[in-house]
């Protein structure tokens, strides 16, 4: 790994003003698990990813390491540690879904220092993007070494250009939640819901947010949920201890006398972007869910745009759909 | 770039040294403080060997960059035993033979330590999923379940001597 030159931010707006000084070769960085151990140590970069010679440290900014709710409403500071999420009695309670999430992610001793903000923004898993001599599209090359390469993790919905899968399982649960998140750069903060937040390849190929250079996410906040909302988290992985999804399902639902009122029920690992399955909620409004559930589960086909060795993750997401739903029924 | 000055407190003890900002807490312990006991593996966060506590939480060292861990307290295989004395839990993995090659086992032990401190009464669900980001290719874990069982329900033969 290059050397850097280390920065201890004390607030959020020292944090954003240190970036716009330092330019594109400066990162913020909280646990650092992905950031300097991953990208930088494997010498990940190119003319779209440049490496980084600036980085600064959020864990130094009390602000942004808290678990609060207010008015109802959940707000976790980006850099609280997935440990804390996964333990906090409070987000068991009303917000299971994403406590199951912050669990399921990495093992117990990275979860310990790895921050939820990290997991948001952590660039994605593609072993040919990790793979220091493979210029892709995402590093500001000119090819995908998925489309013709080893692709079996990879997107089988919304790939276009790359194929990467979205890495991050609190995305996913907090997609379903219809979560959003503040946002502070040069102007101010701003805030986002997670609707608007990810972008996929065709978009820009370079990035997976909108977060710019300049910016740092400051916290997430989760409205309260409706009353008696079912919610359920699945993650298949390669090893059953820990590994990133193959495929996750959160759902998010609200049901009277077995009836899907409304909800949302949000896919990882299959797509880009976290991904959100509207026609299987569409088709499940309004029916009775045990009945419905698995032809509305198998529409996610009609999506699917699968490359040559990743067929078999369209039927697991499908399966896995339909048994998050009735997992939350049971909730 | 320049080195920085780190005050790290290892086992009790505090080490000034002068390291670059990249340089990760593994790397500090084993060949600037010499404590070779925490194990590099895959240095990449998956196989738990460089597990260490910090501020009493278990964490794997080789993500963890030396400048994040000042001001805060480290410890390291070597701060279990103490005044000759084998930590329970070290006694406990010799008389069970919870290792063969003994890579995995100074993160296994420190790990366990700590589940055991937090909550004495741990099911044997609860270990398992304590233990799980500490990977051992050898045993297939069952003397390592065993290990930490006995020292939870304090079945241990007896002390040794520390070496």
């Amino acid at each position: 790994m290059k050397s850097f030159e280390l920065y201890d931010a004390t607030t959020v707006e020292e944090a954003v003003g240190l970036l716009d000084q330092h330019g594109p070769t400066s990162k913020v960085v909280a646990g650092g698990t992905d950031l300097v151990t991953g990208i930088m140590k494997d010498w990940v970069q190119g003319p779209g990813m440049p490496y980084p010679d600036v980085l600064i440290d959020l864990t130094t900014i009390s602000e942004i390491n808290r678990i609060a709710v207010e008015d109802g409403a959940l707000r976790i500071g980006a850099a609280t540690p997935l440990a804390d999420i996964a333990e906090s009695a409070e987000v068991q309670a009303g917000w299971p879904v994403l406590s199951s999430a912050a669990h399921s992610v990495a093992s117990p001793l990275i979860r310990n220092f790895g921050t939820l903000g990290g997991n948001l923004n952590q660039r994605p898993r593609c072993w040919f993007l990790r793979g220091e001599h493979f210029p892709c599209y995402k590093k500001g090359g000119d090819f995908c070494f998925a489309v013709t390469g080893n692709n079996r993790m990879h997107a089988i919905i919304g790939g276009e250009l790359c194929y990467i899968v979205h890495p991050s399982d609190t995305a996913v649960a907090l997609l379903a939640l219809g979560a959003a998140t503040t946002i502070a750069g040069p102007a101010g903060r701003r805030e986002v819901a997670f609707d608007e937040y990810f972008v996929g390849p065709r978009e820009d190929v370079l990035r997976e947010n909108i977060l710019q250079h300049n910016e740092v996410m400051v916290d997430v906040k989760v409205p309260q949920p409706a009353a008696g909302a079912r919610m359920a988290w699945i993650k298949l992985k390669d090893r059953q201890v820990y590994d990133f999804a193959l495929t996750s399902v959160a759902v998010v639902a609200s049901v009277e006398n077995g009836v899907w009122q409304d909800g949302r029920i949000v896919l990882g690992g299959v797509a880009p972007t976290p991904w959100r399955a509207t026609m299987v909620e569409q088709a499940l409004a309004g029916k009775d869910v045990q009945s419905a559930v698995r032809s509305a589960s198998a529409l996610i086909r009609n999506e699917a745009r699968p490359l040559s060795l990743n067929a078999y993750k369209v039927d697991i997401a499908i399966g896995l759909t339909e048994r998050a739903v009735l997992q939350a029924m049971a909730a | 770039m320049k080195k920085l000055m780190l005050s790290l407190a290892v086992n009790g003890q505090v080490y000034d040294v002068a390291a670059f900002p990249h340089r990760t807490l593994l790397e500090v312990l084993r060949d600037d403080i010499g404590l070779t006991g925490t194990k590099r593996g895959c240095d990449d966060g998956d196989c738990g060997a460089c597990t260490v506590l910090l501020d009493g939480l278990p964490v794997t060292s080789c993500l963890v960059l030396a400048v994040d861990a000042v001001e805060k307290t480290i410890t390291t295989i070597e701060g279990l035993a103490t005044a000759g004395q084998l930590h329970p839990m070290q006694q406990a993995f010799i008389e069970h033979g919870a290792l063969q090659c003994g890579f995995c086992t100074p993160g296994l032990i420190v790990t366990a330590k700590q589940l055991l401190e937090e909550k004495p009464d741990s099911s044997d669900e609860e270990i398992r999923a304590g233990l799980a980001g500490n990977l051992c290719r050898c045993t297939g874990y069952v003397q390592i379940l065993a290990a930490v069982a006995a020292c939870r329900d304090g079945q241990l033969a007896g002390q040794t001597e520390a070496p």
